[in-house]
Order: C-alpha cells, then sequence, then structure tokens
C-alpha cells in the first residue's frame, strides 16, 4: 500500500517541513517501501506483553531541587539568529 | 621513535609520559602532523583544534611534571561532533548546526578534560548521527583508511577512521543502532556501547533517547577499560544514568577467560553475510575456545528478525520529537525572511536537515500520528520487550554472547547511497543491541582481502568488564588490532 500525496504533505504538515513536489513523490516511494518492512510486527501476538519505553528499570528519579547558578543570559544569546536586548526575538506565533 | 607516537596506545604512552621519556606536546604534535599528512585522504575531522591541543598538552605537561599523571593525563583525542564543547563549535555534520557554538560542555566532555585529555579535533558523522556510512554528512564523506574508495562505517565514520588513520590515541563516539560497533569494525579498531544508561548523555545532541549511548574507540580493550574508568558514572543532569558503582575496568584482564560461558546466537549468521566474515568469525569464536572458554554453538534469539522493523519505527520517532528543536528560534539555522513565523520554521527544516534526516521525521512522525500509534509506535515497544526477554533468558545461561559486528566487510562509497532499506540492514547485528540497552563491543577479527571484519561481543546489563575480559584474552593471542592501514 503506497502512501497517498495527501498522507506524505499531511505529514509534513505535521513536523512542519517544507517539502518540494519532487521530494513529495520521492517521500511516498521510499515511506512506503520502509513501512511494507514493518507488517512483520502485526503477526506478532503481543496481547499480553507490556511496552518498553526505556531499557533499564530506573522509575522516578528524585532529587532536592537547589538553586544554582544558570549559564549566562549572554552565552545562550550568543547562538541565537535573532534577538533584542536580554530576549530571543520571534516574530508572532497567532496572527 | 617520535615518529611514531601517534600510534601508541594510551597505556603504552601513559608510561612514556609519566616515566618522562616524552612529553605531552611531542606526542600532540606527533599526532597534529600526521593530521595534515593524511586529513586530506582520510577526512575524518570537521573540525581541527590544533592550538587548544598544544595549550591542553602544556597544561598536561606540568600535571606530569609535577608526578601527578592520570591514565588519561596529556592524551590526544577525537570526539565525535555530536558531543558539546564549550566554545568550539558542534556541528552534528549537519546544516542545521554548522555555526553553533556550545555555551557548555558535554558531561563526558567535562570528565576527560578534568582527566587531562588533550582534544584535537571534532570528527565527521553522517547527520545526526542517522546512517551507517558518513555519507550522510552534510559536509563530506570519510573515507576508509584501509581502503579510500571505501566507507569507515557510520554513523561514528570519523571517531572510527581517525583513531585507524592515526589522528589521535583515541575517540569518543555515540552508538544508537550501531553507531560505534560498525565503524570499529569496519575501521579495525575496539569499539564500545555501553549499558543504556553507564554513560551520561548530558551534552550529547539527542537522536533517539531511549537508544542513545557514548562510548570509546581505542587501540585495543585495555585502552576501552581506561576510557570507560574515566567517562562512566551516574549524572544528576541525565535523569537515565544508572547508579550502580563503577568497578576499576581495568581490573580483571588477566588473559584468564577458562569456564567462561560464550553462547553464538544463530540468527546473527544472516542470509547475505559475505562468507570471508564467516569464516573469521568463527575462527575467532574457535580460538576463544581453544583458551578454555565454553561455547555453545546453538544458541537461537528468535526475535532477531524482528529488531530491524523495531528499530526504524523507534528511532525515528524519537528522532522527529528531539529534532523538533530546530526551528530557527534559540540557536540553529533560520530562515528569517518569509512572510510568516511558520513559513520561517518550515524553510528552516527544509534547509537545514538532509535528506536522511528529513526521511525520518517524517517516517516518526507518521508512526506517532493519531490513527497509527497503537499500530506502530507502541506495538514496537511491546516487540521491544520480547527482544529484551530474550536477551535476559540467554544471560541466565552465557556470560556473552559473541557474533558478527557486520555481515559485510566495508561496502565501496555511493553502493547503497540510493537504497535506504539497504543502508539500514548493515546495522542488523548490532541494533538489536541497543533495543535490549545491554552492552557490546566490536574488536577486529580479521581480514579479507585487506579489509577489516569485526567481532561483536554481547554482555549482561553493566558487565562491560567481562566484554573487556574476553577482548583483552582475544588480543593477547592474536595481532589484528595492532595491524595499520599503509597510508
Amino acid at each position: 500500500m503506497k502512501l497517498s500525496r495527501e498522507e506524505v504533505i499531511h505529514i509534513a504538515a505535521l513536523a512542519r517541513l517544507g517539502i518540494t513536489d519532487a521530494e513529495i513523490e520521492k517521500a511516498r516511494e521510499q515511506l512506503s517501501n520502509i513501512l511494507e518492512n514493518f507488517e512483520v510486527l502485526k503477526e506478532i501476538d503481543t496481547s499480553n506483553v507490556p511496552p518498553t519505553a526505556q531499557s533499564i528499570s530506573l522509575v522516578n528519579v528524585l532529587r532536592d531541587d537547589v538553586p544554582q547558578a544558570s549559564l549566562p543570559a549572554e552565552d545562550i544569546l550568543l547562538n541565537a539568529p535573532d534577538r533584542e536586548g536580554d530576549l530571543f526575538k520571534l516574530r508572532a506565533v497567532l496572527e | 621513535m617520535s615518529d611514531n607516537l601517534n600510534w601508541l596506545t594510551i597505556h603504552a604512552a601513559h608510561e612514556l609520559l609519566a616515566r618522562k621519556k616524552i612529553s605531552s606536546v611531542e606526542l600532540t604534535q606527533a599526532c597534529l602532523d600526521n593530521i595534515e599528512k593524511v586529513e586530506p585522504k582520510v577526512k575524518a575531522l570537521v573540525t581541527e583544534t590544533a592550538d587548544f591541543a598544544l595549550a591542553q598538552a602544556k597544561k598536561a605537561d606540568a600535571t606530569i611534571a609535577q608526578g601527578k599523571a592520570t591514565p588519561l593525563t596529556g592524551i590526544p583525542a577525537l570526539m565525535k561532533d555530536v558531543l558539546c564543547t564549550q566554545g568550539i563549535r558542534t556541528t552534528a555534520s549537519s546544516k542545521m548546526l554548522e555555526k553553533f557554538v556550545p555555551p557548555y560542555n558535554a558531561a563526558v566532555i567535562e570528565k576527560l578534560i578534568a582527566a587531562g585529555m588533550v582534544l584535537v579535533g571534532k570528527t565527521n558523522l553522517d547527520e545526526f548521527a542517522m546512517g551507517s556510512s558518513t555519507e550522510n554528512s552534510a559536509f563530506f564523506t570519510t573515507h576508509n583508511p584501509y581502503a579510500f574508495e571505501r566507507v569507515p562505517g557510520g554513523s561514528s565514520g570519523g571517531s572510527a577512521a581517525g583513531v585507524a588513520a592515526g589522528e589521535a590515541i583515541f575517540s569518543l563516539g555515540s552508538d544508537t543502532g550501531g553507531s560505534i560497533r560498525q565503524p570499529a569494525g569496519f575501521c579495525n579498531v575496539v569499539g564500545l556501547k555501553p549499558t543504556y544508561g553507564r554513560v551520561s548523555r548530558y551534552g550529547l545532541i539527542a537522536f533517539a533517547s531511549s537508544l542513545d549511548q557514548i562510548g570509546p574507540f581505542t587501540r585495543d580493550a585495555l585502552d576501552c577499560a581506561l576510557v570507560m574508568n574515566v567517562i562512566s558514572g551516574q549524572d544528576k543532569r541525565d535523569a537515565t544514568s544508572a547508579p550502580e558503582p563503577v568497578p576499576d575496568y581495568t581490573k580483571n584482564l588477566n588473559g584468564n577467560i577458562k569456564g567462561m560461558k560464550i553462547g553464538i546466537p544463530k540468527e546473527y549468521f544472516v542470509a547475505g553475510m559475505q562468507p570471508e566474515v564467516d569464516t573469521a568469525v568463527k575462527t575467532a569464536i574457535k580460538k576463544l575456545e581453544e583458551l578454555g572458554a565454553i561455547v555453545d554453538w546453538n544458541v537461537s534469539l528468535p526475535s532477531t528478525r524482528l529488531a530491524l522493523a523495531v528499530y526504524y519505527i523507534i528511532a525515528p520517532s524519537e528522532a522527529s520529537a528531539n529534532l523538533a528543536r530546530y526551528d530557527g528560534s534559540k540557536y540553529g539555522a533560520a530562515f528569517l525572511n518569509t512572510d510568516s513565523m511558520w513559513e520561517g520554521m518550515e524553510k528552516t527544516k527544509q534547509f537545514g536537515f538532509g535528506p536522511e534526516v528529513k526521511r525520518r521525521i517524517m517516517l516518526g512522525t507518521y508512526a506517532l500520528s493519531s490513527g497509527y500509534y497503537d499500530a506502530y509506535y507502541l506495538k514496537a515497544q511491546k516487540v521491544r520487550t520480547l527482544i529484551r526477554r530474550e536477551f535476559d533468558a540467554a544471560f541466565t545461561k552465557y556470560d556473552a554472547l559473541v557474533t558478527p559486528t557486520s555481515p559485510t566487510v566495508p561496502f565501496k562509497i555511493g553502493e547503497k547511497a540510493n537504497d535506504p532499506l539497504s543502508m539500514y540492514l548493515s546495522d542488523v547485528c548490532t541494533l538489536p543491541i541497543n533495543i535490549a540497552g545491554v552492552p557490546g563491543i566490536s574488536i577486529p577479527a580479521g581480514f579479507a582481502k585487506g579489509l577489516p571484519i569485526g567481532l561483536q561481543i554481547i554482555g549482561k546489563p553493566f558487565a562491560e568488564e567481562t566484554l573487556f575480559r574476553i577482548s583483552h584474552a582475544y588480543q593477547q593471542v592474536t595481532d589484528w588490532h595492532t595491524r595499520r592501514p599503509m597510508i
């Protein structure tokens, strides 16, 4: 089953990934091939099997909340694509 | 002598440094000179840090003069360019981070610098560690020092090739599905993926957080143990790092593996495996038998065949979540001259990421999306449990499992570049180990027409010591690991 053009466009939109027409066609082909190889899992009975999220059995790792110095704002902002004073500058999310 | 300093092991270099037969500045200069000579052919480095290295080497020499040298003091090393280095750009071999300069050091970098390590460069990789050949680097492909027209493996190809080509004494990489062990096998060096949680991932640029682990590339098992002594241990900044105490990994390297129980899972001798690899691996296993190990040639881990599908659902799913942060707002590439913020974000990702990264983001986004989550991601996590249980059961009977690292010798550059699925298959022997979270090491085990072959040894959780013991014993009676490429 090949992914439809609309499905690929929908996935790219969910990921906020810009995509060209040529890339859409290539993605349909390649993603479908890869997904076909996942079919092998469908025949496995996992009705009584719990999922593994990570492989070591650490749960609820807690520590005291101790205030400490964070990185200097200037060091962080050195990598900012755009800034205004001590702030990251972004355009409006809601228009 | 001084021409060859860059080819020393950590332990041999340490002895010469501590006895003041050589200085760290001389050792570092030997590496830098060799980089100048071989780098045009190998292309292992994204960034060379010569000035920083020489300054660190001088400091190390002062420490040594005070008689305070520890095993890594003054030892030149390379770091995969996904490990954040304060003030030194860290790119993940991506256009997205081409100009990113981290404001802090990764936990492993902190520890190594405190131990006196000398950083000579940051190494090339498949973009964001996604790939098996370094061909997915946004900058250039690294070449295998044993055959320049072939890949060094990946994703930590630069770290493997750099050590194999004598550019430094050791290096670090990261391994999500084989990214340390497969290139170690391809480049005739030792490469360890530690147990999940053994090494702090703080400051590692994340790919798939439940699978990623940092580990060393070295020239022998003793060196690997020495590096692990420094980088292992719990770190409060990585909640998944484990509280297990860190032993002295060098303690039991006595060459004795008599009575050790080793299982050979038959599913790892896959169809399409090259006969030379099959022969070399079986010869190596017989060597372990001669050393007194009790080998069971007939072990079965039937869920192995499901590992590829499980991996290529879980890893891209986690990657799609981890890479969502590259949106052009806080750091990294950004498209600011668009009509809207959303369009800018889409363009940032479109031009910042390469084809393989985009493929995996889309794959993961699909597997996590409404209506598909149960069928793909949750299903994969359940089958992950089955794979883990098989390892747990095997380790009630065996101290270690031994397999090929990769079904083939290094392939040619370009050979698999247009076929993502055949590229994914080159990690078929290594990725079940990340799924189970157990440790695995690749050690040199022979050559086919001059091309390296790796042997993978898999251990119980937190039993890195066992892997070092077997590897070290094997290296006492073989000399594959001492071979060097002719470059």
